[in-house]
């Protein structure tokens, strides 16, 4: 059976590895899953516009239309909230003028803004995914990030940005590191599921960050659980003026997922991980260390996650408030599943969230649809993706030999 | 007469495979039909369509000269078809009689389960059919020749006038199977059917009535056991000519590499399964171990090769004590293992051949300089290996879990002798392969024997073991009861050691627990 499927992927370029994945058949799952996604949000639009009901009993086509152009009309919102209104976009280009340019511009740049948290979180889940663990405590780690970064944000003076940011990014990477550190020995050292302690670890990294808002971490002046802000020499900087957020931690997350990737595919420890996530028992046969992948998988996978979270105080906030993650870190289980936790899938999956996120405020204002709707589209595309067996069966596909869901099996089975 | 069971013109297609290309087969009343073919061959494809598993492509199934629609094994067993697999589907706390009852279930008023009727007429059968079972024993507590008596019992209190028996021997000793054919013989007697399903040459002459072999899907023909022998089955299999027989010089023993002083393992559960064990392995000499599946090989090995800890004794391999030794420092030492299970121990089925065939040496130079893996060298050497070893794959980047299972063994074989090594142990290195594969296998351990190589092999197949060994170690229960030179060895010697009875002892004492 010589089939283009059976070809493994690991040895090809970077992006030689996108077009093969797309054209082997393995990425289109993914996406159709996510055209699928988009079409069913699109009719339960419909179907919660109040005019079609209201419609149907006098004229059902009528109705029908309402509901289509309710749908039509959300998603042109979502478009023009995420990518950026077309004939804005055109007129300003003529015109020039850099306040009309970077309004024009917002919404795109926006929408990768809001992909950075995305990137990392999900590369913290996929590295963990490789490696047969199952880290749901990325949300955590974010924490843990976020309050290390902040404080070396604000507690180091007079720094210069070269010295002063780096440090304030490490100190995230490390916060989240010792997060997923735990988790991780406990799982190598005693078998204590990873799932659970990550869980716990959770809990201890919500409560943790409350209290330090409360104490040692918090504003002199005020009463409220915020931290001082961070020095201007930890700021990520922003290449554009206002309104556009978009600053550097957008090329520090793509270098790190091209670290992710270099380390996975082209390094002996990267063999060493993959080899213990898919068959723990080959690995030992093979005599890998597997308690020390497993804790060195769920501290970098821990890493990453604070990333997410340093990138947030230093890039967006400049503080750290409680609640300032919008579940980052439980969405990038989510993304790390579409992006079949490789990392150009990860990359890509994390701009479509941060798209759609990005472009569900402007529908909720212009076409009035709740945010929600967007969790009810990503919540679709996952179930699509967990069982490809739908997609396949609404598009005529031929199952695949194998492969394709070792990798979260083994997140299970402990 | 028309005959219990037909099937006509059976076609089953799988991506890319046909498993069955129009095949014909009648089951007389009263009659043993072997179903005689290599791994693969789509013996097993056949009687899952007949048992309803899966649904043919082409073809009929008559049952006593009425066509019959078979979509799952409800169907079947209504049809009075009955199957027992080769790995039984009992429950190993529950009782015999819950066992046999069990989706079947009779029930007194206000749905409280009737054992007592289920065992009266267990012991109904048992005695009508010979098959001495106690139905109210635990399954647990019985040997494996018993349990699958149990199997056959379940099929006969669902009245199955066609019994199905795949691969029934293989966790037999020989004994064992001659009183399974027995079985079956007083079973025709009675009128029931049997499809025996097999891949042993010798079992199909001594207990079939009529033997069908089947070839990559396609039926060869049919013959009996008056008419064939056993090169004409085997080559009836293949397609050509096998050598039964390996040819092999004498062997010229050097000094022990592998010294093995009273080792010990107990399980997770608290189970001796390896029990003061001593033996010697020498260069240029292969050490057979046989016996029964699950009598303490399995475990024995895992200890060997650093997979498992010992619990007491002395592991020395080539002067060095690796009783608790890691794998890595083992596979460095020189010592290759070819697992018992390919595809669970030995390889990474996504990754491609290239990874597997330097999954232990991966770290080594020239595989990986530094920490960067070198993929073209990694490449460059599986190319080679692939053409020297044979290895029929498209290319060294598919991935190993899209090859036969007689390449992936290749895999790994290739992996294993390609370094220096002193030492093989080698655990069932032929299970599931075809006849031209297992040549291949054993040609290549005769091979690595030849050039000084200790070998130790551990298999359930006697006649791998007596083809192969120089001297026939037989474990039972754990111990090494008694270690045979493979002149003085014959079948039968070995088939009561296996089932643990010595000349000057009697039979050993059951299997003890650590307290």
């Amino acid at each position: 059976m010589a089939k283009d499927k059976t070809k493994s992927k690991e040895t090809k370029s970077f992006f030689g590895v996108f077009l093969e994945e797309l054209t082997s058949g393995s990425l289109l799952i993914p996406i159709l899953a996510i055209i699928s996604g988009l079409i069913l949000g699109g009719l339960i639009v419909a179907i919660t516009t109040e005019d079609v009901y209201t419609t149907w009993s006098r004229s059902p086509i009528e109705a029908i239309g309402l509901g289509v152009n309710a749908a039509l009309k959300s998603y042109a919102a979502l478009f023009n909230g995420s990518i950026g209104n077309p004939g804005r976009i055109i007129s300003a280009l003529q015109s020039g003028e850099a306040a009309e340019l970077n309004r024009a511009f917002n919404p795109i740049l926006e929408s990768l803004t809001k992909s950075v948290p995305y990137i990392f979180a999900g590369l913290a889940v996929a590295l963990g995914f490789r490696a047969g663990l199952f880290n749901i405590g990325a949300e955590g780690q974010l924490f843990m990030g976020a309050i290390f970064a902040v404080w070396i944000g604000f507690a180091l003076k007079g720094l210069p940005t070269i010295i002063h940011l780096p440090l304030a990014l490490g100190a995230g990477a490390l916060g989240g590191a010792i997060w997923g550190f735990i988790p991780g020995f406990l799982k190598a050292k005693t078998g204590g599921h990873e799932v659970i302690n990550t869980i716990m670890m959770n809990y201890i990294a919500f409560r943790l960050s409350e209290y330090l808002l409360r104490g040692p971490l918090q504003r002199p002046d005020t009463s409220n659980p915020i931290s001082p802000f961070i020095e201007e020499s930890a700021k990520l900087p922003r290449f554009f003026g206002s309104p556009i957020r978009f600053h550097l931690g957008f090329f520090v997350a793509l270098l790190v997922a091209y670290g992710v990737y270099w380390l996975l595919f082209k390094t002996k420890w990267g063999f060493e991980l993959r080899t213990v996530g898919i068959n723990p028992r080959a690995a030992r046969y093979a005599g890998m260390n597997i308690v020390s992948v497993t804790v060195i998988a769920m501290s970098l996978s821990g890493a990453l996650a604070g990333l997410a979270g340093a990138n947030e105080v230093l890039g967006l906030n400049y503080t750290l408030a409680p609640a300032f993650s919008s579940g980052f870190g439980f969405d990038s289980i989510a993304l790390a599943l579409i992006g079949k936790s490789h990392p150009v899938g990860v990359v890509l999956a994390a701009l479509l969230f941060g798209t759609l996120r990005n472009g569900a405020i402007q529908m909720q204002i212009a076409a009035n649809v709740p945010i929600d709707i967007i969790s009810v589209m990503q919540a679709l595309i996952l179930a699509f993706i967990a069982a490809p067996a739908i997609i396949r069966t609404i598009y005529r596909l031929r199952a695949p030999d194998e492969e394709e869901s070792i990798v979260l099996i083994r997140g299970w089975g402990g | 007469m028309t005959p219990v069971l037909e099937l006509r013109g059976i076609t089953k297609r799988f991506p890319g495979v046909l498993a069955n290309d129009h095949i014909d087969l009648t089951l007389e009343k009263g009659e043993i039909h072997a179903l005689l073919g290599e791994n693969g061959a789509g013996k097993t494809t056949l009687m899952n369509i007949l048992y309803g598993l899966y649904q043919p492509d082409e073809g009929d199934i008559f049952i006593n000269g009425k066509k019959i629609e078979v979509h799952s094994p409800t169907d079947a067993i209504h049809a009075g078809v009955g199957m027992v697999h080769q790995h039984f589907m009992l429950i190993p706390v529950f009782t015999v009689t819950e066992n046999v009852m069990l989706g079947d279930e009779s029930v007194k008023t206000g749905g409280v389960l009737d054992r007592q009727s289920a065992a009266t007429r267990i012991r109904e059968i048992s005695q009508s059919f010979g098959l001495a079972v106690e139905p109210a024993v635990l399954v647990e507590d019985l040997p494996v020749g018993v349990q699958q008596r149990v199997e056959i019992i379940k099929l006969l209190y669902r009245e199955a006038d066609i019994l199905i028996l795949d691969e029934p021997t293989a966790v037999l000793t020989p004994q064992e199977a001659n009183e399974l054919f027995k079985i079956m013989r007083s079973l025709t007697k009675r009128g029931k059917s049997i499809i025996f399903i097999t891949h042993k040459l010798r079992e199909v002459l001594d207990a079939a009535d009529r033997i069908t072999v089947i070839r990559r899907g396609k039926m060869v023909g049919t013959t009996t056991p008056k008419q064939a022998n056993q090169s004409k089955l085997a080559s009836m299999m293949v397609g050509r000519d096998v050598e039964l027989t390996i040819d092999k010089k004498g062997a010229k023993p050097g000094a022990a590499v592998l010294k093995v002083d009273k080792l010990s393992v107990v399980d997770a559960r608290e189970h001796i399964t390896v029990n003061s064990v001593s033996f010697d392995v020498r260069a240029g000499e292969v050490l057979g171990i046989a016996g029964v599946q699950g009598n303490g090989q399995t475990e024995l090995v895992e200890a060997l090769t650093g997979l498992s800890p010992a619990s007491e004794g002395r592991v020395e391999l080539l002067g060095e004590n690796i009783s608790h030794a890691s794998p890595r420092r083992i596979t460095e030492l020189g010592s290759a293992h070819i697992p018992e299970d390919r595809q669970r121990d030995g390889l990474v089925l996504p990754f491609p051949v290239a990874d597997n065939l330097v999954l232990n040496t991966y770290y080594l130079e020239p595989y990986s300089q530094g920490v960067l893996l070198q993929q073209e060298q990694i490449l460059e050497t599986a190319r080679t290996r692939i053409k020297n070893y044979d290895i029929r794959t498209p290319s060294a980047e598919t991935s190993v879990g899209s090859l036969s299972g007689g390449n992936q063994q290749k895999v790994i074989v290739a992996r294993e002798l390609s370094r220096p090594v002193k030492l093989v142990i080698a655990s069932q290195p032929t299970r599931g392969l075809d006849v031209g594969s297992i040549e291949y296998i054993h040609n290549l351990l005769i091979e690595q024997r030849d050039s000084g190589v200790a070998l130790l092999l551990v298999s359930s197949e006697l006649d791998e073991i007596m083809q192969l060994s120089d001297r026939i170690a037989v474990m039972y229960r754990g111990e090494i009861i008694d270690v045979l030179n493979a002149k003085d060895a014959n079948k039968e010697k070995i088939g009561l050691l296996m089932a643990g009875v010595r000349d000057d002892k009697g039979i050993k004492g059951k299997r003890s627990k650590k307290s």
